[in-house]
């Protein structure tokens, strides 16, 4: 596994605080993003953020590259706000399985009756795609926390599945149900905004 | 006597839909994945339902992350010298 963090890494380690600074910048708004939802506040979040970077810091000789970089200064962070979480007895509850799509769009045989209605022209205009991208933001801080935790991390920082399973200790299966409720619900967003009926 | 194949049923549109996560990822085992591009292949409205999911994957992947602020590059750098000074 390459690590796309390993130059700046090693620079870091060998003393250069351009390349810590540069490594946070990569880094730091999927954390407070991740943080937020797992407690209550933008300003917890933060504090949980700043902490992991310290931990991370502190604890970097331990670091022996067995995963990505990324993946393990996530997992600090995302075990910091877990606990600060629970601590606020902020539970993020079981979301029970719902269909990607209205059951009612279906006929009796499963065969779409209200078939998807096509957006996919509006995201090429470019008129269109601050629109499109701010509803996308919206819909994605909508989600409910264990979707949105998968959806950030596989789809908008682009971990692979294994990362994001070691990330937030789940299961293959699992973030796979998580990831696929996640981007069921955007489509459906961007279908019902922006959809040419 | 000829060995028989027993054939799958064939996947329906809704049950489709709920396999698209899978298929992109490539964990379908191999006869449903065949399954799969078989319904594919003759349902345009599931062919198009499969664009919007990948679309809806490339939006995201856009969604740029904020950049750091030049106070909070400076606050970072504070930590990064409070750490040098605390491990030597
Ligand atoms: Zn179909």
């Amino acid at each position: 596994m390459t690590d796309p963090d390993a130059e700046l890494l090693s620079r870091f380690r060998a003393g250069d605080e351009q390349a810590f600074v540069e490594l946070v910048a990569r880094h730091h708004t999927t954390m407070l993003r991740l943080a937020q939802s797992f407690v209550a506040s933008r300003a917890i979040a933060e504090e949980v953020a700043q902490d992991a970077w310290l931990a991370a810091l502190r604890g970097i000789g331990g670091f022996a590259g067995r995963s990505t970089f990324r993946t393990w200064l996530f997992a600090i962070l995302a075990n910091r706000a877990r606990t600060t979480g629970m601590r606020e007895h902020r539970t993020t509850p079981l979301e029970s399985p719902e269909p990607a799509v209205d059951p009612a769009r279906f006929g009796a045989g499963g065969m779409w009756t209200s078939p998807p209605v096509d957006w996919t022209d509006a995201a090429a205009e470019r008129l269109d795609a601050q629109a499109l991208a701010t509803a996308l933001q919206s819909a994605l801080d909508g989600l409910p926390p264990r979707q949105r935790q998968v959806v950030l991390l596989r789809d908008v920082d682009g971990l692979s599945s294994e990362e994001v399973c070691e990330v937030l200790e789940l299961s293959e299966a699992n973030q796979r149900v998580l990831l696929h409720r996640g981007r069921s619900h955007l489509r459906t967003t961007l279908e019902a905004n922006f959809g040419a009926r | 006597m000829p060995l028989r194949l027993r054939r799958q049923p064939d996947l329906v549109c809704q049950q489709i839909v709920e396999l698209v996560t899978d298929y992109l990822d490539g964990a379908l085992p191999r006869a449903d994945r065949g399954r799969f591009e078989r319904h594919l292949a003759g349902c345009p409205q599931c062919t198009a339902y499969l664009a919007q999911m990948r679309e809806t994957i490339r939006l995201t992947g856009r969604l740029r992350v904020a950049d750091l602020s030049p106070a909070m590059r400076a606050d970072f750098g504070e930590l990064y010298r409070g750490w040098r000074a605390e491990a030597t």
